[in-house]
């Protein structure tokens, strides 16, 4: 009798059953590739598993991982959000503008962070109020928004008045760990807790997965929806700081095609594009194997003209494999 | 004895002859050595409960899925269609459950889909002569309609319609019904009835799946049955009476199919005075505490068109509502719910669920806000009380973290029950409870709602079958054309002043 119940505690030691199986193969089965690519390139290169060589992952990975954690969002409740590569170079010119007109390096930051939120603001607006579909409505602001930034620096890029503000792109924790990757996984951390815990994150799921049933639950579906636009904003706002102070200049041009690898990441980590289903974990893990993409063939030799491919093949991968396991369930 | 050549003489007596079907899915059987047979000219129900089989047969037969193992002949010839193309050049047509019409094409446009109408010698469409054509077709069901119309301009009844005259122009000679009548109302459903008739007499082969018993008998001269992914029975309609072929559907004989108890009616707890809206002017009534309001009317006679008013989904124009006595305004749907009214839309799919989220978030998505402090959610507590109100409820789930997708629509409509039952509402107002649910879920529909009355809630049940209305409420309103047409009670209706007959005619417009 005491050695079953031994047993049956050992084989339920992570309290899963045979649904809550499929349900995690289902939500991160993708992160099996990541531990492979992890696996092949130690092998293929000693540079690989060193402190460096990963902090220096992490850090490259930050600034699209930092929109990815905004797009999820956004692609969550159904949208998408085209406009934040020019959203970067605003928030670059926003904090350029602002440093070098009061010196101050904390006043800089909140202005490029609030100003990437009102333009994510006003894009959730025209979206969720007059019912326009977020491709046009992201695409049209896009251009504003890059527009915006040329006018704003006279179409030039200019020094900063503070050279310790290059520190937040190049310090690091302990020596260790730079603080772009510290900014991006407490970001994830958040995302994580505000998508997955909180009753607002529920219902970016319930807009995201049945519009009308969410309406009919008595969701307040316009603001939820402008919600994930804030969000895409304020990460995006954040993803400029980091940008900003590793290039040590603020630039109008930067940031073109950013939308896209934040959009693979999700779409890698199991975002659905029809809305309603997501997770931060997995999304993570989309932005880290785009990282790795990269990160990888720079070390085996390749070059950034096969990475490109690698990535396009990588997201119709994740896609096919996402609608096997979907249809076998 | 069988020999192959027996077998095959025996076919011939039959327009469709399926032998020993069995569809596996996954480690899941849901057919197991089933037979239909059907003769020339037949109008053949086939019942069951929800999840007996009926479906994968349709769907093999019309070559959506391919069988495991078995044969079938059609028109004494072995048929197995790989392909929905491959079953209509056989000449099987099939009429699904939820129309998808192309909705930017015109009538004929639709009609001819796949077999247009071009020039003699240039690829190019042939406008003309496929109105023409689409024209002649209608004609010939009596059908009232320009060839030209698009299809997002008709009526589910009219798409239905377009539907069946497609299959017929394909040359179908035997056309599979999958619940034709869901979502039509009784002017529609007995214009239905029509054509299938005038089918039958073209010698066309009609296979009708209802959970309408009513429509059988009026309609159907055989039948088969499932239960649970077997053949039970076929045999004639007339020698078969309602509660047989359901007993034999169930497996049990089923007493009472109504199991309303009559609860104490208390004070007025819901009034309405002159509503007027899209669809409907002048609706006053009112509900008790205890009470089970029964409102019938034709589809579109504006029945949903209020309720989703009341509940905030659509605007009023004009006209007061009065809660426990208090006039309240309801400006959207959240106003409703924070006065204590729930409503169970007639459209669970659409309204009722997010379909690929989980069973605890989708029953406690609406009280969310009333139950959680703070901005997290308490999982433990969210997985408690979902975990109550699902065995209370009885739904029937592997575990509550499965998709809302994977349960059977009787399952499904129980957990959108469960949803507005979190927070106590003073009024419930359930649309069409039962429609596409199967006889076993309908009956504890049912009595949940006997539940509820008794428990003290006020409730509006809206249904089109009238079986339904007459034996589960204690009063019947009666919608004709936007308004009220007549109130009926309980006491009439038990004493046989009133029955189906009357109430269809106040329907109409009848005093």
């Amino acid at each position: 009798m005491k050695m079953d119940k031994v047993q049956i505690q050992k084989v339920n030691f992570l309290k899963m059953d045979q649904h809550d199986i499929n349900f995690f193969m289902k939500r991160y089965g993708i992160g099996f590739v990541l531990l492979g690519m992890f696996i092949l390139l130690s092998f293929a290169s000693p540079r690989f598993l060193t402190v460096l060589n990963l902090s220096n992952v992490l850090t490259t990975v930050s600034i699209n991982g930092l929109l990815a954690m905004g797009m999820v969002f956004v692609i969550t409740a159904g949208g998408i959000d085209l406009s934040i590569g020019s959203m970067l170079a605003l928030g670059s010119v926003t904090i350029g503008l602002i440093m070098n007109a009061t010196g101050s390096i904390f006043l800089a930051c909140a202005g490029a962070i609030i100003i990437c939120a009102l333009f994510g603001l006003v894009n959730g607006f025209l979206v969720a109020k007059f019912d326009m579909f977020p491709f046009v409505v992201t695409l049209a602001s896009m251009l504003v928004i890059r527009g915006v930034s040329y006018v704003m620096s006279g179409g030039y890029s200019f020094a900063l008045a503070k050279p310790e503000f290059a520190q937040i792109g190049l310090g690091k924790l302990f020596g260790t760990i730079p603080f772009p990757a510290l900014i991006f996984l407490f970001v994830t951390l958040l995302a994580f807790v505000l998508l997955q815990l909180t009753k607002y994150g529920r219902y970016v799921y319930a807009v995201g997965g049945n519009i009308k049933s969410a309406r009919a639950s008595g969701v307040n579906v316009l603001w939820t929806r402008i919600g994930t636009f804030v969000i895409m904003g304020i990460f995006a706002g954040i993803a400029a700081i980091i940008m900003t102070a590793r290039i040590n200049a603020a630039q109008p041009n930067i940031g073109v095609g950013y939308e896209v690898d934040a959009i693979a990441a999700c779409v890698i980590g199991g975002t659905s594009f029809s809305g309603g289903i997501s997770t931060i974990p997995g999304t993570f893990i989309g932005v880290m194997i785009i990282g790795l993409i990269f990160n990888g063939m720079n070390l085996i030799g390749i070059s950034s003209y096969w990475q490109i491919i690698m990535k396009g093949l990588l997201i119709i991968a994740a896609v096919m494999l996402d609608k096997f396991i979907n249809r076998k369930n | 004895m069988h020999n192959n050549a027996d077998s095959e003489i025996d076919s011939c007596k039959y327009i469709l002859d399926c032998k020993d079907i069995t569809k596996q899915y996954g480690g899941i059987l849901a057919l197991k050595d089933v037979q239909l047979r059907l003769k020339k000219g037949q109008v053949h129900a086939l019942v069951g409960e929800n999840g007996a089989g009926k479906s994968t047969l349709m769907n093999i037969i019309g070559g959506l899925v391919q069988p495991n193992s078995g044969t079938l002949f059609f028109e004494g010839i072995p048929y197995q269609a790989k392909s929905p193309v491959e079953a209509i050049h056989a000449g099987i047509a099939m009429i699904h459950q939820e129309l998808n019409p192309q909705p930017y094409l015109s009538i004929a446009e639709s009609i001819f889909l796949n077999r247009e109408e071009t020039y003699k010698k240039i690829p190019i469409l042939n406008k003309k002569a496929t109105n023409e054509k689409a024209a002649d077709v209608l004609k010939k069901f009596d059908i009232n309609l320009s060839p030209k119309i698009h299809m997002e301009d008709l009526t589910l009844a009219q798409i239905q319609m377009i539907e069946i005259v497609k299959a017929v122009s394909t040359n179908a000679r035997l056309i599979l019904m999958d619940e034709p009548t869901s979502s039509l109302d009784s002017e529609e459903t007995e214009r239905l009835f029509r054509t299938i008739r005038d089918l039958q007499s073209k010698g066309v082969t009609i296979v009708y799946i209802s959970h309408r018993m009513d429509e059988i008998f009026a309609v159907c001269d055989s039948y088969s049955v499932f239960r649970d992914g077997r053949f039970i029975g076929s045999g004639s309609i007339s020698d078969v009476t309602k509660d047989e072929l359901i007993s034999l559907m169930v497996g049990r004989v089923v007493k009472n199919i109504f199991p309303k108890i009559d609860c104490s009616i208390k004070d007025v707890v819901f009034r309405t005075e002159k509503l007027c809206g899209k669809g409907f002017k002048d609706i006053s009534f009112e509900v008790r505490a205890g009470e089970i309001l029964g409102i019938t009317g034709l589809v579109g006679s504006g029945r949903s068109e209020t309720m989703e008013a009341i509940f905030g989904l659509n605007p009023l124009s004009s006209g007061k509502i009065y809660l426990n006595d208090k006039e309240i305004k309801i400006r959207n749907v959240r106003d409703a719910m924070n006065k204590g009214i729930a409503m169970i839309n007639e459209d669970r799919k659409e309204y009722g669920l997010c379909l690929f989220r989980s069973i605890t978030e989708n029953i406690s998505l609406p009280s969310l806000k009333k139950k959680h402090k703070g901005i997290l959610i308490n999982q433990k507590k969210e997985r408690e009380a979902c975990g109550k109100i699902a065995s209370k409820l009885r739904i029937k789930m592997a575990n509550l973290k499965t998709d809302a997708f994977s349960l059977s629509g009787g399952n499904q409509q129980k957990v959108v029950v469960a949803k507005w039952l979190m927070d106590r509402p003073d009024l419930i107002i359930l649309d069409e409870p039962t429609r596409g649910v199967d006889v076993g879920a309908k009956a504890e529909i049912h009595s949940l709602m006997c539940q509820f009355a008794a428990e003290g809630m006020a409730i509006i049940m809206v249904s089109s079958e009238l079986p339904e209305v007459m034996g589960m409420s204690d009063r019947i309103l009666i919608y004709h054309e936007g308004s009220l047409n007549g109130e009926v009670t309980r006491a009439e209706i038990l004493s046989g002043e009133v029955n189906q007959e009357t109430i269809l005619r106040k329907e109409f417009g009848e005093r």
